[in-house]
């Protein structure tokens, strides 16, 4: 394994450049001896959509569940659209969004209720036109009055995205999106993503265990094995680099190699 | 505090009662049974004693007031139970949601569906077993009040409970009130009750309430300074209540409890 692997990147970016929508500066969460998330730092910008991989237990949901605000880290900063989570989370917290498939939509109320309801959560002003123009762009329109405990997987997936984005948010972030898609659906809510990532002009912050998938979505691919980022670049010139013929490949070497830090912290 | 998260809760419970009937079920199904039983008993006790006592607002009155506290206490908790059963907690607390609009929802909500069935229950009790309070006057008002900043406070302290405890400590919420009626002389004078008992009864609220207005039905002198010494009380556990409900939210972000409530299987 070369020795650049082992080395936890610097952010890429200044915070304090305006295209900068997440800037994650020395996040670490310990559970009494376990340490889940160590020194990860990075940044997401306009228009970028950063996929964050590694294998179950490397720390992506806990660095997530610290961006969302519900989970305190215990040392670091997460800055969202330049305001500061930990310091004014209600602002923070409105500049952004997520999708998760663990974190379904309440499935008593129906589609448009949900939207409803979650707009006004995230106090959306002009909230009927706003559902109107989701319900369309996710073809939701004959669900519309169905519960969204009823709904297939690849339908409730297009609702959770349409809820996420009803604040507009900076910052999106997508746990695992297609996770219990057919290869089809899962094709379209790529493409719309996409789509999304160029037309709102919002950062993406991504996490999926479908390499090809990432090869295809993701700008730039974070690597995290024991809570640390192992490695950074681009999903489509990384496996080149390191010698392995694609990003599967170098995902399960990165898996399958722990850390040999001498500094390495007990788990 | 903004309005339009606030809306947020009640539409979403005026939602679920709406597409669910079932759900108004216990605001009057319950409160019913009561004053049917109640009121029966109330008659037969007048027939036995004859002229000496009216036993309809001295029983069936009082068992009003217990059951008014108890629907105000279960709005609040039924309201937050729906986010625990619906496993909703990622999406509001990974939002702009603060926690006083959080609480401040689940009490109007309460608010709401509690006067509902107020005006239910005084309805049924008035022209059924012919109940007035016309010699409380505006006693009343102050009677309602305590009872009702006593239901919140102890609304939002089972709340609190059950997102420290985990769901299933929800089956340790529904028995409170029954737990707390033994102290607070709901049926009798709390003079009957030894001393022990009556020190407990002297720190909930309500205790303070049933024994004014037994003085008041019996045309006795009820001092107001006791009744303001209960409606203080009440005012403090309110405070402590919610100040309660915002420590545990803090210790669940810092543990990682409210992420794993949602993110995992509860049990």
């Amino acid at each position: 394994m070369p020795a650049a692997l082992h080395r936890p990147p610097e952010p890429a970016t200044d915070p304090a450049q305006p295209d900068t929508v997440l800037s994650v500066t020395d996040l670490c969460k310990s559970y009494a001896h376990v340490c889940a998330v160590e020194q990860v730092s990075f940044n997401v910008r306009r228009n970028e959509i950063v996929g964050l991989l590694g294998p179950n237990g490397a720390g992506k949901t806990t660095t997530i569940n610290m961006i969302l605000g519900v989970l305190a880290p215990t040392r670091g900063t997460i800055v969202i659209g330049g305001v500061d989570v930990a310091k004014r989370r209600s602002q923070a917290l409105s500049r952004t969004n997520f999708a998760a498939v663990y974190a379904t939509l309440p499935g008593n109320l129906t589609v448009e209720q949900n939207l409803r309801f979650f707009g006004l959560v995230y106090g959306i002003t002009n909230l009927a036109s706003r559902i109107e123009a989701l319900i369309g762009q996710f073809d939701l329109l004959h669900l519309r009055h169905t519960r969204c405990g009823v709904l297939s997987s690849g339908e409730q997936t297009r609702v959770a995205l349409a809820k996420a984005l009803l604040n507009r948010p900076q910052l999106l972030l997508l746990d695992e999106p297609t996770a219990s898609l057919d290869p089809a659906a899962a094709q379209t809510v790529r493409k719309q993503i996409r789509e999304l990532a160029r037309q709102e002009g919002c950062g993406i912050l991504w996490t999926s265990h479908n390499m090809y998938e990432v090869e295809e979505v993701c700008d730039r691919v974070l690597f995290v094995s024991h809570g640390r980022i192992l490695l950074e670049g681009d999903p489509r010139a990384l496996p080149a680099a390191h010698g392995v013929l694609s990003l599967e490949e170098l995902f399960i070497r990165l898996a399958r190699e722990p850390l040999h830090h001498t500094d390495e912290k007990p788990r | 505090m903004r309005l339009r998260p606030i809306a947020g809760i009640v539409l979403r419970q005026l939602y679920l009662f709406r597409s669910s009937p079932v759900r108004l079920f216990p605001t009057f199904a319950w409160v019913a049974i009561d004053i049917v039983i109640w009121g029966f008993l109330s008659r037969y006790l007048n027939d036995i004693a004859g002229n000496h006592l009216n036993f309809v607002p001295n029983l069936l009155g009082v068992v009003l007031f217990w059951d008014f506290f108890t629907r105000i206490m279960q709005g609040v908790t039924t309201s937050f139970f729906e986010d625990v059963w619906s496993r909703n907690f990622l999406n509001l607390f990974a939002s702009p949601l603060s926690i006083s609009e959080y609480v401040t929802g689940l009490v109007l909500t309460s608010v709401l569906t509690s006067l509902i069935g107020l005006v239910a229950m005084l309805l049924l009790a008035t022209l059924v077993f012919g109940l007035s309070f016309v010699s409380m006057g505006l006693m009343l008002i102050p009677f309602v009040l305590v009872l009702f900043l006593f239901g919140i406070a102890l609304g939002i302290t089972a709340s609190a409970m059950v997102l420290r405890l985990g769901p299933a400590s929800e089956w340790l919420v529904w028995p409170m009130p029954a737990l707390i009626s033994p102290f607070v002389g709901v049926y009798y004078p709390i003079s009957t009750l030894p001393a022990w008992m009556r020190a407990i009864g002297h720190l909930f609220p309500p205790s303070y309430v049933f024994e004014g207005m037994r003085a008041l039905l019996n045309g006795e002198a009820f001092s107001a300074i006791t009744l303001l010494s209960g409606t203080a009380l009440a005012l403090v556990q309110l405070v402590l209540a919610g100040y309660l409900f915002a420590r545990v939210f803090r210790y669940t972000v810092r543990t990682g409890l409210l992420a794993r409530y949602s993110a995992e299987s509860v049990g």
